[in-house]
């Protein structure tokens, strides 16, 4: 694999994600003016009784909200830019390290969600897909077809009735036990408070990829390459190893890394059933409580998630399938 | 080697809702091939060519019944023979590089067939080896996917497929269609070689001309049965015997280059008595009552009540 293509295509791939937050900032600041929100009843908060009408023109005049609209996007961009993302009001902590702090809580359950709902997605949809019309494809479909049309929180709130109140087998919320310091909290403590949260999100996450591979896999195994792997005497499980699994592996890896935007919206609303002191639950708070420079910090940032996903669904393209890694140089 | 006699075969489908339907697209199919013969079977679309290929495999889709008997080495072919056959004593080889997993090497594909035939690794890298050098394969070529070689290559790399598979019967789908003349020469002399080597070969084509290059006995297939089976210098001494074939003959266009008129009948309204009699010149009443039986005439065997004349 040579560098240049590497190169062009993350140089490409930059200039892309530059385009895509200059658009996400013009939208987001749009709605921000739009929205009823007054600014600086937002910052002083509830002092804002003791503040008369002249002393919020002073205010506002400081800050520029008389200006055009125009003016005050670029000043607000050009803060944006330089690193300045203001104060998160419900957390008191510069936005940057809520968003941190929160996101390093969320990884670990977004990781265990996305490799679970990956692993058993993939296996659930070759089983349906290799016994396509008998009861195992029929169990498969109904289950994948039950989640992917119930609401997350729906489920999230079932499983965790089910679970912890019935059973009292998971903790009811949070991320380690309540009155224990952070810093005692053991890594089986930590485990056992993630268990639930990351079962729910990757149930739903096995849905849509379990239907999804086994669409493709079937393709396959109409295929004319199939039939003549048949021809040559190969049986059902020769056909699946030798060729079934190398052609859904690249559409798998893609809907993989495509899949975490959908993980990400899931998390907003398992996190809070759950009381999961996450990036998602860090969203609802701040939507509530209209804690606008949070809210657009995480508009920005899940923006970045997505992106970060799709680009490297686009590299392993690059990097796995010879049809395009080798592309027009024909050999011999 | 292989003898079919009256194979049929129907596909049940299901129309509007739940209602059956039992479309035979293929009646009282024959063909006899002995070891050491390329046998050419010719036809238009939907004359049931690939579908004989595929019940000889044990290929044929779920929903799809066969009847009649089919013979390989004097044994009926059950599914469960036809399941230890293929691949190993009956091979195909198919019609385009599209039938080659487009993710694999080609070289890995063709060691794989040598591998099914019970050859352990080592043996089978020198099967293919052996195989790419007698049909000029650059040993490079075996490190390139399937979009990489040319037409040409890509013909010679499924007919490698039938040779490390040494397989006595060898059926060829369709090989010549969209090359280069030269090429087409190329292909059918490899056949004609595997037949040379002690095989049967079945050549299914719809390219009259590219079947008596190699053939020595073409059979004629008209709307899911055998017309007629004829020797190859048959179509030259003018000594054929159905008016299908002869208005085949005459289509050619180093003939007189006339088309046959009219269309196959659909499987689905098939006439009742022979089932060219709507286009044939020589149409009489008594062809009409029913389906002519395959009989001997002059050396071949056709399906047509006035053959003698």
């Amino acid at each position: 694999m040579q560098l240049k293509p590497i190169l062009l295509f993350f140089s490409y791939k930059l200039v892309r994600l530059a385009l895509l937050l200059v658009a996400v900032a013009v939208l987001t600041f749009g709605l921000m003016s739009l929205s009823p929100i007054d600014p600086v009843r937002a910052y002083v908060g509830a002092d804002m009784l003791q503040i008369s009408a002249a002393q919020r023109e002073l205010i506002a005049e400081r800050w520029g909200l008389d200006q055009p609209m125009i003016v005050r996007f670029w000043d607000w961009f050009g803060q944006i830019v330089q690193g300045n993302w203001g104060t998160s009001m419900v957390f008191n902590q510069p936005v940057l390290q809520v968003i941190g702090q929160r996101f390093l809580v969320s990884l670990q359950l977004l990781a265990i969600a996305w490799l679970l709902s990956g692993l058993l997605g993939l296996v659930l949809g070759v089983l349906a897909g290799a016994f396509e019309g008998t009861w195992i494809d029929r169990g498969i479909r109904l289950y994948a077809y039950t989640l992917a049309s119930s609401p997350t929180f729906w489920v999230a709130l079932l499983l965790l009735i089910f679970f912890s109140v019935s059973l009292r087998l998971t903790p009811i919320c949070c991320a380690a036990p309540p009155g224990v310091l952070a810093q005692n909290v053991t890594f089986w403590q930590h485990l056992h408070h993630l268990l639930l949260p990351a079962l729910t999100l990757s149930i739903i996450g096995i849905a849509s990829i379990a239907l999804h591979t086994r669409q493709k896999l079937i393709d396959v195994l109409h295929s004319d390459y199939v039939l003549f792997a048949r021809a040559q005497g190969e049986s059902l499980w020769g056909i699946l190893q030798h060729h079934g699994l190398r052609n859904i592996l690249l559409p798998a890896l893609t809907l993989q890394f495509a899949s975490l935007s959908e993980l990400f919206g899931g998390s907003v609303l398992v996190e809070q059933v759950f009381a999961y002191p996450g990036l998602g639950q860090a969203t609802v708070q701040a939507a509530l409580r209209s804690d606008v420079p949070l809210l657009v910090g995480i508009v920005f940032f899940s923006a970045l998630f997505v992106y970060t996903g799709n680009t490297l669904a686009d590299l392993s393209y690059q990097v796995i399938d010879p049809r395009i890694r080798i592309g027009g140089r024909r050999a011999a | 080697m292989l003898s079919v006699s009256n194979l049929s075969v129907t596909f049940s489908q299901y129309e509007q809702g739940l209602r059956r339907k039992q479309l035979t697209v293929i009646t009282d199919l024959d063909l006899e091939v002995k070891a050491g013969e390329v046998v050419a079977v010719v036809g238009a679309s939907g004359s049931g060519k690939s579908l004989l290929a595929h019940a000889i495999l044990g290929i044929l889709p779920e929903n799809a019944t066969v009847g009649g008997t089919m013979l390989f080495q004097g044994q009926p072919l059950t599914p469960g023979r036809c399941q230890q056959l293929r691949g190993k004593a009956i091979a195909l080889v198919p019609q385009s590089v599209g039938y080659l997993d487009p993710l694999m090497r080609v070289g890995q594909q063709v060691q794989r067939v040598a591998q099914l035939n019970g050859l352990p690794r080592s043996a089978a890298q020198t099967a293919v080896k052996r195989t790419f050098q007698r049909y000029d394969l650059p040993p490079q070529a075996a490190r390139c996917y399937p979009f990489q070689v040319s037409g040409g290559m890509a013909r010679r790399v499924l007919v490698s497929t039938a040779v490390v598979s040494q397989a006595e019967l060898v059926i060829a789908d369709e090989p010549t269609p969209g090359l280069h003349p030269d090429v087409v020469v190329e292909t059918l002399n490899h056949l004609r070689e595997l037949a040379q080597e002690g095989r049967g070969v079945i050549l299914i084509t719809h390219d009259i001309e590219a079947a008596l290059m190699v053939a020595d006995r073409v059979a004629v297939f008209y709307a899911g049965t055998t017309a007629e089976i004829a020797s190859a210098q048959d179509f030259a001494t003018g000594n054929l015997r159905h008016p299908y074939t002869q208005a085949l003959w005459r289509s050619l266009p180093q003939n007189d280059f006339i088309p046959v008129p009219g269309n196959q009948p659909s499987p689905e309204a098939l006439p009742v008595g022979c089932l060219f009699s709507d286009r044939c010149p020589w149409m009489t009443e008594a062809c009409l009552p029913e389906r002519p039986a395959l009989r001997a005439v002059r050396g071949g065997l056709v399906r047509c009540i006035h053959a003698d004349r």
